[in-house]
């Protein structure tokens, strides 16, 4: 564990001296590898060639399918996106996968931080200690063994919603989250706190005014991890949600495959709009989402 | 448990004063469990036994009947367990799983160590490549996997007309289309392994290196004897975790195949899924899922073990 902590330290360092290098002139010895940037150009090109195929074919009509497909759309044909947008219901489905990402990002950070935390500054106490070896089973539990009996025991507590699913998410996230954030929290030297302590703040104001805060990074890693999950996950809401009117972006995507699955065009721009809002969002955040998942990598 | 026995110990001294809990709070001294910490723990801790524990409970309990998900049922003991080793279909998807996690955990590490390797070295616009590569991760798969799914049955067979199997459609053949499978998960997992093993490189000191090089070694030999024994940790996590990840293949296969031809691209998790779902052997699917759970912890363990041991040599 303190190998690991010295390693996140070394990591942030790194970054800003790296980029900082590099505008300074003779810092770095180390010459450009321009063979090596071109391997990594022509490697980049399988993760966009796909988005690619998306986008043109998303603004074709449909008697412009004959080809292989990578040819570019004349006329572009914006319609696809309009059909698209009524037959998954689009504002609906985006407003519920909206809800429960948020939902579940903003839960998961002020409970499983909590719990953390109060196990991480008690490990010598066999029930913390227990707490913490009992939530990382969970790690290894695979989905499919709960999946049956979650569907039956969400139904009869009446949570075979959209809150229910955040609930879940924000549990079933706790065992990997407690892993990430106790190894994290027991390199902030507890003296911050006593400190805090002799000020006379009580325990929870210690927790939300100075350790919670201290937290960034790995409030950072978790949020992330936590938005792309809930966002991205398919079966814990096909499974649990039972009113159609909630479902989310890639269920819409599965059921409108099964209905239009000739309507090509149509379909691949309804691909493109559940693909768009995450990676719009990506586009914007994006070193901040490499360097926040870089850090909580670090264990 | 030990609840019961340390709770009432921590809270005691602060209870009888019966003072409001921000008096009482200011007075816990340091070095004693404040109660609070037990309140910070209890309620996300019945929660999880109740939406964990319990539904692996049940499900427990379950496999030893013959549930079908509705309707009566009785107790039959090991029965279903006995069936699951003499199901051709069972013993199919384990096959199908293993081969597909397997090729995957392997990809993915080889791809990602090496993408991560050329990322972290001195490149032109490393920034923007690192943007790029972590693109997949924030994509949904089953959306992507639509897209896969007519480049592989619509364009490769036009573009790639003179390979046999291509020209056929990938997908619709029994001995092949599981390498499309491969293909999809390894195209999204190399991410999110490259970033972890980014990780690892930036935690070594340059100065290694430098060294190393003043002593004449070559990269091959940088590579071998500080590189990789350094993210050594970072190995075994990502191979541990990513082989349990992709035994649990699914979201892949509904895109691509849906389980076919056939049932040749069934995983466990689908075949779970189905027969529990929609074909009433909800008792024997969860006592798959049983065996599928022990499974999964020997490999995690036997993974940790082999892989631990390599990382102690150096």
């Amino acid at each position: 564990m303190a190998i690991s902590t010295q390693g996140a330290t070394t990591a942030r360092a790194a970054l800003p001296r790296t980029r900082r290098s590099r505008s300074g002139i003779g810092e770095d010895s180390r010459r450009v590898n321009w063979w090596l940037t071109a391997l990594i150009a022509v490697l980049s090109l399988t993760v966009l060639i796909p988005l690619y195929f998306a986008i043109v074919t998303a603004l074709k009509t449909p008697d412009q399918l004959a080809g292989t497909g990578f040819e570019l759309p004349a006329p572009v044909d914006l319609q696809n996106f309009a059909d698209a947008w009524n037959l998954t219901d689009f504002p609906r489905t985006l407003a519920n996968t909206a809800f429960i990402t948020a939902g579940a990002v903003v839960l998961t950070l002020l409970t499983n931080s909590l719990v953390s935390y109060a196990v991480a500054r008690n490990m010598h106490k066999p029930f913390f200690k227990g707490v913490y070896f009992y939530v990382l089973t969970a790690l290894f539990v695979p989905f499919p063994i709960i999946m049956l009996p979650v569907v039956k025991e969400t139904a009869v507590l009446g949570l075979d919603n959209q809150a229910g699913l955040i609930l879940l998410y924000t549990v079933y996230g706790l065992s990997l989250n407690v892993f990430i954030y106790v190894a994290f929290i027991r390199s902030i030297p507890i003296e911050l706190e006593e400190a805090a302590r002799t000020d006379g703040a009580g325990t929870w104001r210690v927790f939300w005014r100075v350790v919670f805060p201290l937290l960034g990074p790995m409030n950072a890693t978790v949020g992330i991890l936590t938005c792309v999950w809930a966002w991205n996950d398919f079966l814990l809401p096909l499974v649990v949600l039972s009113d159609p009117a909630a479902r989310t972006l890639p269920l819409a995507q599965y059921i409108f495959q099964g209905q239009f699955n000739t309507d090509y065009t149509t379909a691949f721009a309804s691909y493109l709009m559940a693909m768009a809002p995450l990676l719009l969002v990506y586009v914007f955040a994006q070193r901040w989402v490499i360097s926040g998942v870089m850090r909580g990598s670090i264990k | 448990m030990t609840t019961s026995t340390a709770a009432p110990k921590a809270a005691a001294p602060a209870t009888p004063a019966g003072s409001p809990p921000t008096v009482r709070r200011k007075r816990s001294r340091l070095g004693r469990t404040p109660a609070a910490h037990y309140w910070m723990v209890v309620p996300a801790l019945v929660l999880f036994f109740v939406l964990h524990t319990v539904p692996v409970i049940v499900g427990v309990f379950f496999s030893f009947t013959d549930y079908a998900g509705y309707g009566v049922w009785d107790f039959v003991g090991l029965r279903n367990y006995g069936a699951l080793f003499q199901d051709d279909r069972v013993i199919e998807a384990y096959g199908f799983t293993f081969g597909v996690a397997i090729a995957c955990t392997v990809l993915v590490n080889v791809i990602a160590l090496g993408i991560a390797l050329a990322l972290n070295a001195r490149i032109k616009f490393q920034a923007l490549f690192r943007g790029i590569f972590f693109v997949p991760y924030v994509l949904s798969i089953l959306v992507v996997g639509y897209v896969f799914q007519y480049i592989f049955a619509n364009s490769l067979p036009q573009l790639l007309n003179g390979i046999p199997v291509f020209r056929d459609n990938i997908l619709a053949n029994p001995d092949w289309a599981w390498t499309a499978i491969v293909f999809l998960t390894v195209w999204q997992g190399v991410a999110f392994s490259t970033i972890l093993y980014l990780a690892g490189l930036q935690t070594i000191p340059q100065e290694l290196y430098e060294a190393s090089s003043i002593d004449g070694a070559s990269k091959r030999r940088q590579f071998a004897s500080i590189t990789f024994p350094l993210i050594g940790a970072f190995f075994t996590i990502n191979m541990v975790l990513a082989m349990k990840t992709y035994l649990q293949v699914f979201d892949q296969i509904i895109p691509l195949t849906n389980g076919g031809p056939g049932t040749s691209t069934e995983s466990i998790t689908l075949l779970i899924f189905r027969g529990g779902f929609q074909g009433g052997e909800y008792a024997y699917q969860t006592a798959n899922a049983v065996i599928y759970l022990i499974v999964i912890i020997l490999v995690s363990i036997f993974q940790f073990k082999v892989l631990s041991r390599r990382e102690a040599e150096f």
